[in-house]
């Protein structure tokens, strides 16, 4: 296991010197220098020059001791990226943005996750009846319907016309009351795509053998599905949930845009329009160690959900 | 239910996978499973597809030769500023008084060339280095799985999101990426992973199959076999892979249209929506229920249609 959990980490390596390597063509190659726009417009040459040499970037690219690529390497892993277009710490604007994000996407995390597999084992159980078919219609039918919609509508006639939700966040106001109607959203947005991924994953459970000699032992069907089809269909859904974990830092970009949030994903949206690099290269950067590192949880956990998954 | 009954079922002899899962049953077997001559709903979700790109088809032909009918004339005014849905006007009028109908027709076209270019690129990408890595093993397959596995390792509408704002009216050849080249670059250059790892995961599996090792007897050269061999058997993945994936770069355009990082001087369904944003607390719904709508339809379609072509191709899932 230690050895297993130690391989694992050195393979990360190379992963995130990738993502390093990515970040800083993206980001520091391609869109050129940028002292231009950080000084303002009309500054004078003087201070152009000034900027150049505070953000390091009149040093070679590369192939040099200093060098801004190892430059970059050193900032990232120690999580140092600098200061934004107005000037504030890149890493204080993001710890600020963490709070309000994660009291969105969690419960809505939460939300999905425990609807759609409840449902999804009811609707794997009731496979070819009405209940089955609708559910399968209105899943596509969410699927299909654009993430923005289900924003704009919910927030018109909950928040606008109905007065039920504040239509904005309100500092004033408790978070939960303003977190209500985005996490409403995002559940119902998010839940065909996941109702129907669960569905099929239960539906192959529900197929084996062993769900037959289960049913022919006399078990009830409570003991059936909670006990042996939800703990053999647990893989993929750890792989799914895993996945998503990182996504909950970034916060629903969307929802928080629409409801002026204060979190992740309103600031990447204000940095995309501002095209404020410093700041999309630290999300981007964090959300990818995130990443990597729920994909190792992932790989651990299966062993201990499944005892036939070994580690060599 | 009638496993036993399905198992027994394969294709006959002489036969190819694809004429297999075209071909009419010769018995029901159950009500979701078989080809797609039975299901009515695969077709009329055909149907609408087609319609679809029928409609941007003509869209293009029109600008070209300089028809003038509805949907090539968005700009024209036709009536006063935010008029509701009526007989004259079906869905109402926006802020310029242009027709919100001509616009959602117009949008289709944006969407579509979007979605269709940016499926290009990423199997155009995705294909060829899944196919290399496959076959070849060794280091190229370690440098691609590098590549694939550290650009997965983004959260991807973040990293479309990156590759958008650095792409967006940059010069690349000589040639300046405005509108919705950058947007269908972006798309294209970050979806190829799951394409690429699919078919890598394939060909191995296909590498030491009688029909490789004979052409490898008879020297075929590795590009042939590559080419020639391997790739037609395992382009089904491609195609079901493309409709699948054909709805998320739908959608991808519009939010990047909403951002403000796509088509700027033209209708589409994300600007419209991202119209609409304000227009709603004014009482002005129809810009974005039109544009909802036609995404809600092309995307049912595509969806049930990618389903249904699925269920038809991959020979696996029917045997089951």
């Amino acid at each position: 296991m230690t050895t297993y959990i130690i391989r694992r980490l050195l393979y990360t390596i190379p992963i995130v010197f990738g993502v390093l390597l990515l970040t800083f063509i993206l980001f520091k190659v391609v869109p050129g220098d940028p002292a231009i726009q950080i000084a303002g417009k009309g500054a004078s040459p003087q201070v152009i020059e000034e900027v150049r040499q505070e953000y390091g970037l009149s040093k070679p690219l590369f192939l040099s001791w200093d060098s801004q690529f190892l430059n970059h390497l050193k900032n990232a892993l120690t999580f140092d990226f600098g200061r934004a277009l107005d000037r504030e710490q890149v890493i204080d604007k993001i710890k600020r943005g963490l709070g309000p994000s994660l009291a969105i996407t969690i419960p809505m995390f939460l939300g999905i996750l425990i609807i759609s597999v409840g449902m999804s084992l009811f609707v794997a159980f009731a496979r070819g009846t009405v209940w089955d078919v609708l559910v399968v219609v209105i899943c596509v039918a969410g699927m299909s319907i654009p993430y923005l919609s289900f924003i704009l509508f919910g927030q018109y006639f909950l928040a606008y016309k109905w007065w039920i939700f504040p239509v904005f966040f309100e500092p004033d106001l408790p978070l939960y009351k303003c977190a209500a109607l985005p996490v409403l959203i995002g559940v119902a947005a998010g839940l065909g795509a996941n109702l129907h991924f669960y569905r099929t994953v239960m539906l192959d459970e529900m197929r084996n053998d062993y769900v037959r000699t289960a049913f022919a032992k006399g078990l009830s069907t409570k003991r059936v599905l909670f006990k042996h089809v939800l703990k053999n269909a647990m893989v993929p859904i750890i792989t799914r949930v895993t996945l998503t974990i990182p996504y909950l830092f970034l916060g629903s970009l969307l929802l928080e845009r629409f409801f002026g949030i204060p979190g992740l994903g309103y600031l990447m949206v204000e940095a995309t329009s501002s095209r404020d690099y410093f700041v999309i290269n630290a999300m981007t950067y964090i959300s990818a160690i995130l990443f990597v590192i729920f994909n190792l949880l992932a790989d651990i956990c299966y062993a201990l959900v499944d005892p036939r998954v070994s580690f060599e | 239910m009638n496993n036993q009954q399905n198992k027994t079922e394969m294709a006959p002899k002489g036969i190819s996978l694809w004429q297999d899962g075209l071909r009419k049953p010769a018995r029901r077997t159950s009500l979701w499973v078989g080809g797609l001559h039975r299901r009515k709903l695969a077709m009329a979700s055909f149907v609408i597809i087609v319609v679809y790109f029928l409609l941007a088809g003509l869209i293009y032909v029109g600008e070209i030769f300089n028809w003038q009918w509805a949907a090539v004339k968005w700009s024209e005014q036709i009536g006063k500023q935010y008029q509701p849905p009526s007989a004259q006007h079906i869905f109402g009028t926006d802020i310029f008084g242009q027709s919100v109908f001509r616009k959602t027709l117009y949008g289709a076209k944006i969407s579509l060339t979007v979605a269709l270019c940016a499926s290009f690129v990423s199997i155009a990408i995705g294909v060829p280095l899944g196919a290399l890595a496959g076959y070849f093993r060794g280091i190229i397959d370690d440098i691609i799985v590098w590549i694939y596995s550290t650009l997965s390792s983004i959260p991807y509408i973040l990293l479309i999101l990156a590759f958008a704002v650095v792409l967006r009216d940059r010069t690349l050849f000589g040639h300046k990426l405005t509108g919705i080249t950058s947007v269908y670059l972006a798309i294209g250059l970050t979806s190829w992973v799951g394409l690429c790892r699919l078919i890598r995961g394939e060909v191995i599996k296909h590498k030491e199959r009688q029909y490789v090792l004979a052409a490898r007897s008879y020297g075929c050269s590795n590009s042939r076999i590559i080419f020639r061999h391997l790739l037609p058997n395992v382009f089904h993945l491609v195609i079901i892979d493309f409709s699948i994936r054909f709805v998320a770069f739908i959608h991808a355009e519009v939010i990047l249209s909403f951002l403000g990082l796509g088509e700027a001087n033209r209708p589409s369904w994300g600007a419209m929506i991202n119209d609409a944003r304000i227009e709603m607390s004014r009482g002005v719904w129809w810009q974005m229920a039109a544009a909802t709508l036609a995404i809600f339809f092309i995307s049912l379609a595509l969806n049930i249609f990618g389903d249904a072509l699925r269920d038809c191709l991959d020979p696996k899932l029917r045997i089951q």
